[in-house]
C-alpha cells in the first residue's frame, strides 16, 4: 500500500514545540510574519497578499479570506473587530482544539495580522466553554505576548495597537454560526441575525468585523513569511494550501491529519487511516460533519477539494471524516444525526425548530419498525423545504446527510418500513 | 450596554455557587449590572446548556451521544451511568454529588465514547470503568 505523506502548514509546530512557551514559538520563526508586515508591508499589501494566496475559510463555507478582509479594510469606521471562531461544535470535529492546545500563538499572530491589515485594534477569541485546556493555553499565550510587547499598545514600536480577549461559550452549537456568535459575545441568546448586512461591514456591536475560523488564522503567518506564491503551489486550482482533517469511526487509525487539497479521500481513509477496522467492508463516510455529506465507496476516489467535492454535492465542511463499516445501519446513523439537530436548533425560526423535531420523530418511528411508506416522501419534502426556508445555516444544512442517505441507501430505509427489518440488526425493530 | 461579557459573568456566578446553578436573585443582579432587563437576562441564562436555573450536584457529568461516540457505544455508557447513579438525564443524585447531563459533541472523537466531569475529560470509556471514575471524582475536591 502506498504511503501518503502529511504536509504540515497549519500543524507546523503542533507536537514539536511546548505550546506554553512563547520562546519556543519565536525560535520556530514565530511572530516573524508580524514583524514582516509591520516593518515592510502596508495594510493594503497584506490584504493583497492574502487575496493572492487564494486562501479560503476553513470554518465550513470556504469564503475567500482576502476578500473578507478587504471588505472590512475598506469599511469606514472608528472601531473594527477581529473575531476568531473557536466554537468548534460540529460533531466529529476537534481540529481547532488541536491547534489551540498545540500552537496557540499561531492563532494570535494570525489575528494580529488581520487587525493590521483591516485597521482593527481589538480581537475576540470565542472558545466553546467545554474546551478548558484550549482556554487556558490561549490565555497564557495572550499574557505572554503582552509581556513581550507583541500584543497591546504600540506593538514593536510601530504605532499599531491590538488587544485580544477570550470569550467563553456556554454550550450552544448554533453559536458557531457567525452572527449568533456575535450575539453571544454581546451577551445575548445565541440566535442568528438576518444577513445582509454581513459581518465584514456590520458585525460585532454593529461595527465592521472579520470573523475567521481557527485554522484559517493559523494559515496566515506562513503565507506572509513564505509568500502567496509558495502557498499557491500547495493544493489545486480553487483550493490552495492544506486542510486539516479528523479521522474517526470504524477505522484502524483515529486522529488528526493535514493533507494538501486534492488528495483523494480514499488515500486519507485507506492509507493514512490504515483502512476499515477489523478488515470489514466500507459502507459510507460522513464527510465534513453531520451537516456535511454522505460519501459512498464508489465516490471514495474523489479528490478532497472544494470543486471536486462540489460535483458530488459534498465539501470539506468542518474537516471531519467519520468512517462507517458494513455493520452500521444508515437509519440508525440518520437518527443520531437528527437527534443532534433537534437538540441544537435555537428555536428562532419555524422551519428549523419544527422541522428538526419532525425529522427526528419520523426517523425514530422508522427505526422502530413503525414507519410508513409515505414517510420517505415526507422526509424528503420536509428536508428540501428546510434547506430553502430555514433562517440560518443550521436548519439549511441539518437535512444534508439525511437526504443523501435516502437517495444513496434507499433500500435500507425501505427494509425498515416494508419488511420491518434492520438488515444489519442494529435497530430494535419490533 | 457594557463591553464586558454578560455570559462571562454568568459563568463566574455559577462557579461560585456550591450547587452549580444561577439563582434568580443573582441573575436579576447581573442584569442590573449590565443594564439589561431581567427578562432578557433570564432568556440568556436558560438558552445555554452549561447554565442551569435549578440547583444541581457538586459535579456535573456531561456525556456525549453524537455520531462518533454513538458508533463507539455511547448508549452503553449512558445506561451504566444511569444505573450506577440511579438518576435520569437532568437529575441529581440524592447525596447531591452528581448531576447527569447529555452533551453535544465534546470534541473528543478520537477517544470516543467520551464524557466530561466538571472540566475534566474522560475518553475511551467502557461501562466497567464508570464506577471507578465516579468513585475517584467523589473523593476529589471541586
Ligand atoms: C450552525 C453553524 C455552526 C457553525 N459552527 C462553526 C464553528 O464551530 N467554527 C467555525 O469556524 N465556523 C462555524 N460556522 C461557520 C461560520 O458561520 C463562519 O462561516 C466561519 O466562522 C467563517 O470563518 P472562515 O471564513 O475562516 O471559514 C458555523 C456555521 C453554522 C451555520
Amino acid at each position: 500500500m502506498k504511503t501518503i505523506e502529511q504536509f504540515r502548514v497549519v500543524l507546523r509546530n503542533v507536537g514539536l514545540i511546548d505550546p506554553e512557551s512563547i520562546d519556543e514559538y519565536i525560535a520556530h520563526d514565530g511572530y516573524s510574519a508580524l514583524e514582516k508586515v509591520i516593518s515592510e508591508m502596508s495594510p493594503e499589501d497584506v490584504v493583497e497578499e492574502v487575496k493572492r494566496s487564494e486562501l479560503r475559510g476553513r470554518g465550513g463555507a470556504g469564503f475567500p479570506t482576502g476578500r473578507k478582509w478587504e471588505f472590512t479594510a475598506k469599511a469606514d469606521s472608528d472601531q473594527k473587530y477581529i473575531i476568531c471562531n473557536a466554537d468548534e461544535g460540529e460533531p466529529g470535529t476537534f481540529k481547532d482544539r488541536g491547534i489551540m492546545e498545540g500552537d496557540p500563538h499561531s492563532i494570535l499572530e494570525g489575528m494580529l495580522i488581520a487587525g493590521y491589515a483591516t485597521g482593527a485594534n481589538k480581537g475576540y477569541i470565542y472558545i466553546r466553554g467545554e474546551y478548558a485546556l484550549s482556554i487556558k493555553r490561549l490565555q497564557k499565550a495572550i499574557d505572554d505576548a503582552k509581556e513581550y510587547g507583541l500584543l497591546g499598545e504600540n506593538i514593536l514600536g510601530s504605532g499599531f495597537s491590538f488587544d485580544v480577549e477570550i470569550r467563553k461559550g456556554a454550550g450552544s452549537y448554533n453559536c458557531g454560526e457567525e452572527t449568533a456568535l456575535m450575539e453571544s459575545i454581546e451577551g445575548k441568546r445565541g440566535e442568528p441575525r438576518k444577513k445582509p448586512p454581513y459581518p465584514p461591514t456590520y458585525g460585532l456591536w454593529g461595527k465592521p468585523t472579520v470573523i475567521n475560523n481557527v485554522e484559517t488564522l493559523a494559515n496566515i503567518p506562513p503565507i506572509i513569511v513564505n509568500g502567496a506564491d509558495w502557498f499557491k503551489d500547495i493544493g489545486v486550482e480553487g483550493s490552495r494550501g492544506t486542510k486539516v482533517f479528523n479521522l474517526m469511526g470504524d477505522i484502524n487509525w483515529k486522529g488528526v491529519v493535514e493533507i494538501p487539497f486534492g488528495t483523494p479521500l480514499s488515500d486519507i481513509v485507506m492509507s493514512m487511516g490504515k483502512g476499515v477496522k477489523d478488515g470489514k467492508k466500507l459502507k459510507a463516510v460522513v464527510l465534513g460533519g453531520v451537516s456535511g455529506s454522505l460519501i459512498t465507496p464508489e465516490e471514495l476516489n474523489t479528490p478532497v477539494d472544494f470543486n471536486s467535492l462540489a460535483r458530488i454535492e459534498a465539501g470539506p465542511g468542518s474537516g471531519s471524516i467519520v468512517v462507517l463499516d458494513e455493520t452500521r445501519c444508515i437509519v440508525d446513523v440518520a437518527r443520531d444525526i437528527a437527534y443532534f439537530f433537534r437538540h441544537e436548533s435555537c428555536g428562532k425560526c419555524t422551519p428549523c425548530r419544527v422541522g428538526t423535531d419532525e425529522m427526528y420523530r419520523i426517523i425514530d418511528r422508522i427505526s422502530k419498525g413503525e414507519g410508513k411508506e409515505r414517510d420517505i416522501d415526507t422526509l424528503e419534502n420536509l428536508g428540501k423545504s428546510m434547506m430553502l426556508t430555514a433562517f440560518c445555516g443550521l436548519g439549511q444544512t441539518a437535512p444534508n446527510v439525511i437526504l443523501q442517505s435516502l437517495k444513496k441507501f434507499r433500500d435500507e430505509w425501505l427494509s425498515h418500513i416494508r419488511e420491518k427489518r434492520c438488515p444489519v440488526d442494529v435497530c430494535k425493530v419490533s | 450596554m457594557k463591553e464586558s461579557g454578560f455570559i462571562e459573568e454568568l459563568h463566574e456566578i455559577q462557579k461560585r455557587e456550591e450547587k452549580n446553578y444561577l439563582m434568580k436573585k443573582d441573575i436579576v443582579e447581573a442584569a442590573r449590572h449590565h443594564q439589561i432587563t431581567p427578562a432578557r437576562a433570564y432568556g440568556v441564562a436558560t438558552f445555554y446548556t452549561m447554565f442551569s436555573v435549578q440547583p444541581r450536584g457538586r459535579h456535573i457529568i456531561r456525556v456525549c451521544r453524537n455520531l462518533s461516540c454513538h458508533l463507539a457505544g455511547a448508549e452503553k455508557i449512558v445506561e451504566k451511568l444511569k444505573e450506577t447513579l440511579g438518576v435520569d438525564f437532568g437529575q441529581t443524585t440524592e447525596d447531591g454529588e452528581f448531576t447527569l447531563e447529555e452533551s453535544s459533541c465534546l470534541g473528543m472523537c478520537s477517544l470516543s465514547p467520551a464524557m466530561m466531569i466538571d472540566d475534566v475529560p474522560y475518553g475511551n470509556l467502557t461501562p466497567e470503568k464508570i464506577p471507578e471514575i465516579l468513585e475517584e471524582v467523589r473523593r476529589r475536591e471541586k
